[in-house]
């Protein structure tokens, strides 16, 4: 009789934890998967040009101008020099940072509060821009410019100027531009980053050259 | 031989009282992870890769815009053309498109619509520019160019 017990059926598995596996594991995809990104670079483009007014003759030192065209063979001139991608952004972080002549007060305490890693950059080149507030990048293509170049050296910029925000409020860069604002923490951090340092990235219309 | 017999007997069966879970956590991940899109892509879409990414705090202000190489060259040519909604626009209707999007959102939100700019690696800066001059006339600014996680390399 013992013998014949033995061989019956055995028992059901317990199916009652299966419920809390499942949700576990669907918790995990929950906060594992990446919902379509909508990451990117943003860009302010300029406003309209109103055809009834002039457009402001603003005169600006070539100086205070860092020039980068890109060629429609994706190849770049940066400054005047034939140059590549490679280093572009500390070569931007040192034009926005050189203080040649810092032409106010306000641009003369900026340096003052800059941490020690950003003054170093400061070489205070006749050449170079005059103070941050004054400097302007400039990105000029031509249509024939694959966009993939163009974003390339528009990210390279933007990093340059999301680097020195972010040293100065001793952040790193990406935690600096994960900042959205969506509080007054967030935004006061934001605002300290930016703070006389505008971030001016001029894209010039692009030339007719190697496109149509 | 009453223990010969016994042993086909013996299969216990597997318990399908899991199998419901197992079904509503395959359903739950494919609701999570597929994209909801209303649109069939006609251009190619192979998006670049950048570093310095953002991401948008609200995303109900960001309109799409798709520039690349259509995808059926004998219908529309091997030239990069422009998508918004489910169609191909010319440049000249692409501000009245920005209108369009612009209307849909709350009028507080108006001006700060954002316009993603998703473009193909293999489009020339020249459509993209006439694609810019047109969301500068349609006063629509803030334009996003949607890019992928690029993996630093030191």
């Amino acid at each position: 009789m013992g013998a014949r017990k033995k061989n019956r059926p055995s028992q059901e598995v317990n199916a009652g934890s299966m419920a809390d596996i499942a949700f576990l594991l669907l918790i995990f995809f929950l906060v594992t998967t990446t919902i379509a990104s909508d990451k990117g670079i943003l860009n302010i483009l300029p406003p309209k040009i109103d055809p009834n007014v002039p457009p402001p003759d603003i005169q600006v030192n070539e100086r205070n101008i860092f020039t980068i065209l890109i060629n429609a063979n994706d190849q770049l001139l940066v400054e005047g020099e034939y140059s590549d991608t490679k280093n572009l952004d500390v070569k931007v972080k040192e034009f926005i940072l050189n203080f040649g002549n810092p032409t106010d007060d306000e641009a003369v305490q900026l340096f003052n509060a800059l941490p020690p890693s950003l003054k170093a950059l400061a070489k205070r080149l006749p050449e170079s821009s005059d103070d941050p507030g004054e400097a302007v990048v400039s990105i000029k293509t031509n249509r024939g410019t694959s966009y993939e170049t163009y974003l390339e050296v528009f990210d390279l910029v933007k990093k340059a100027y999301f680097d020195i925000y972010a040293a100065r409020v001793n952040l790193e860069t990406d935690e600096y531009r994960a900042l959205t604002g969506k509080d007054d923490a967030e935004v006061s951090l934001q605002d300290r980053g930016k703070e006389g340092i505008p971030m001016a990235i001029s894209i010039a219309e692009p030339d007719k050259l190697g496109g149509n | 031989m009453s223990k010969f017999k016994k042993k086909p007997k013996a299969e216990p069966g597997i318990s399908t009282a899991s199998l419901p879970d197992i079904v509503f956590m395959l359903l739950f991940f494919f609701m999570v992870t597929t994209v909801l899109r209303e649109q069939d892509i006609l251009v190619e879409q192979r998006i670049p890769s950048a570093t310095q990414l953002q991401k948008l705090q609200k995303k109900t202000l960001i309109s799409y815009i798709f520039i690349g190489k259509p995808k059926n060259t004998a219908l529309y040519g091997v030239e990069p053309r422009v998508q918004a909604n489910d169609a191909l626009l010319d440049a000249s209707a692409i501000r009245q498109w920005v209108n369009q999007e612009r209307d849909m959102l709350p009028e507080a939100d108006r001006g700060l619509i954002t316009i993603s700019i998703k473009a193909d690696k293999e489009v020339k800066m020249g459509p993209i520019s006439d694609v810019q001059s047109e969301l500068r006339e349609a006063d629509a600014r803030r334009v996003l160019y949607a890019s992928i996680g690029k993996v630093q390399k030191d």
